[in-house]
């Protein structure tokens, strides 16, 4: 490996952050500039929403699932196995829902489009869209961005769900406590706080999975090994990125609604 | 060979505004990292004119054709293309502007998940004005001045080499281009398969008249285009008679350390007394 002065270094990250900024700005920016490819947002959230589903099905169940087992365990110290239904309902919908399946769609789809634009970078199949008078930020970046956010969204309130199911079967099957019990605990516990925290998320993960993914991709340089290497930094860009997000927007929504 | 149309609007269109030169480099340097590629290089592209860019790999011929879309920005000078100013202008005006010229990528830059048909109306499909049975009639019109309206509904991966490359000038040519960028379009081919591209790439001179620049690596190939033309009755090309030109004018420029070293035309190459030329032409 070769080796660069820190000042170099420094310069590097600064330009890549610019870059970065740019381009997430830009995927926003063009939704408001003709023309928009419809089309392209229509076969992309195909891709995205559907194509996701079977892994987001299953990531949502068995997380509702050992996490009704896991806190099952605790309440019973406690004697309060009823609070079972509300305690997986909050920790579903307000965080393991929508940051298990940011980090699912980001490990699927953050690559896909890293990889898929990168290759088309090395071919010069980008240069060839520009050279056509095609603006690939338009054609390429502002649909991906646009069906991430939205199929995220829905996928998001799937997974949460499907939580819920998950821990259901374990408070019922395993621990014995009541379905309907469960159920109407569930849904009374959650107030509007809860459910906006759950559903800002996955708007802002959507976001983050489509612009990394696509920034990677586009600065993809040095052929197929340049390739690899942009998806495999898009997928854990993105989801350290989600992470630390979720945290901060966390954070901050809780000082919002006045917690803390 | 099909025998492409010509209208009388596309020759008017041709021959008007036909003042000033259609492409200039005015001192254009650009360098990467500490590679000095072009080193202040200046020429022009008359309207209607056909120039051949030679050099060796890495000579920085690519990067002639890539400054004039203005696909990248260069370090220093000015590029005038169909009368504006390619250096200054915003990426957005830089769209219109590509859209009347036509490149033919070094290795084709086919869109590799599109059929050859969604290839080819890429620049059409673009148009919201544009019907879809007009987009369908224009594919198989260029498809067919390139021979290969079989390979329609194919993938550019079910493709040769050759082919491609006259996919990729179907996609130049549909949007009929005022101005043809060309990058080393026989590059990597077989000498038989060379030729049919250099015989296209006459044909087209020769009917539609583009302006053009051709980048190559063999001289022998824009030798072949200066002193060949298209015959529309056998539907080849065939050698001009001794010492008669083409219809459309043909020059050539050479490059060797990010300078131009020659500038003009078949003639005046072939008296050239620079000994780098000399080792070429022989
Ligand atoms: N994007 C780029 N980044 C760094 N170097 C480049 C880039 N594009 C071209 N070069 C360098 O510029 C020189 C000329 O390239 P190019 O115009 O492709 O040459 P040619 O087409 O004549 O073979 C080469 O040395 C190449 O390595
Ligand atoms: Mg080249």
């Amino acid at each position: 490996m070769e080796l660069i002065s820190p000042a170099e270094f420094a310069k590097d990250k600064v330009q890549a952050i610019q870059e970065y900024s740019f381009l997430a700005g830009q995927s926003v920016t063009n939704l408001f500039r003709r023309p928009r490819y419809m089309a392209d947002m229509m076969q992309q959230a195909d891709l995205i929403g559907f194509g996701s589903l079977p892994i987001v099905v299953l990531t949502g169940l068995f997380t509702g699932a050992v996490l009704a087992l896991n806190s099952a365990n605790t309440l019973q110290r406690f004697g309060s196995l009823s609070l079972l239904g509300q305690l997986v309902s909050v920790g579903m919908v307000t965080e393991l829902g929508p940051v298990l399946t940011g980090l699912m769609v980001a490990g699927r789809n953050s690559s896909g489009m890293a990889s898929e634009l990168g290759s088309m970078i090395v071919t010069e199949q980008i240069d060839a869209m520009r050279a056509l008078g095609t603006d690939p930020m338009k054609k390429l970046v502002t649909p991906r961005v646009v069906s991430t956010v939205f199929m995220l969204f829905f996928l998001t309130i799937i997974s949460d769900l499907l939580g819920l199911v998950g821990g259901s079967v374990v408070a019922t099957l395993i621990f014995g406590m009541d379905s309907h019990q469960y159920w109407s605990t569930a849904w009374q516990v959650l107030v509007f706080q809860d459910v906006f925290t759950g559903l800002t998320k996955p708007l802002l993960f959507g976001f983050i999975i489509a612009t990394v993914g696509c920034y990677y991709g586009m600065t993809a340089r040095g052929g197929t090994q340049g390739v690899g290497r942009a998806t495999t930094q898009a997928v854990v860009a993105a989801s350290v990125f989600i992470l630390l997000v979720d945290f901060f927007a966390t954070k901050f929504l809780m000082a919002i609604f006045g917690y803390r | 060979m099909s025998a492409p149309p010509t209208t009388t609007a596309e020759l008017a269109q041709n021959t008007q505004d036909a003042i000033g030169p259609i492409i200039a480099f005015d001192n254009v340097s650009i360098a990467f990292e500490d590679n000095t590629v072009l080193d202040g290089i200046s020429f022009q592209l008359p309207r209607g004119e056909t120039k051949a860019i030679f050099g060796v790999a890495g000579s920085g011929k690519s990067t002639i054709l890539k400054l004039t879309l203005g696909l990248i920005k260069p370090d220093g000078g000015r590029i005038r293309v169909l009368g504006e100013d390619v250096t200054q202008m915003p990426e957005d005006d830089l769209f219109e502007l590509r859209r009347k010229i036509g490149m033919v990528f070094q290795e084709s830059a086919l869109f590799d998940s599109l059929t050859v048909r969604d290839n080819v109306a890429f620049r059409l499909m673009e148009e919201a004005k544009i019907t879809e049975e007009e987009i369908e009639r224009r594919v198989v019109e260029a498809l067919s001045f390139v021979e290969l309206e079989h390979t329609l509904n194919m993938l550019p991966s079910e493709l040769s080499g050759g082919m491609r490359r006259r996919v990729a000038i179907a996609r130049a040519i549909i949007a009929q281009p005022e101005i043809l960028l060309y990058d080393s379009p026989t590059g990597g081919l077989d000498p038989v398969t060379s030729t049919t591209i250099v015989e296209l790439i006459i044909k087209q001179r020769d009917v539609y008249k583009t302006s053009s620049l051709l980048v190559t690596h063999r001289l022998q190939d824009a030798f072949i285009m200066a002193t060949h033309s298209f015959d529309r009755k056998t539907n080849h090309m065939r050698p001009l008679p001794r010492g008669e030109r083409g219809e459309v004018p043909m020059t050539f420029l050479i490059l060797r350390d990010g300078k131009v070293i020659f500038d003009g035309d078949a003639q005046e190459l072939a008296q050239s007394r620079d000994e780098y030329i000399r080792e070429y032409i022989s």
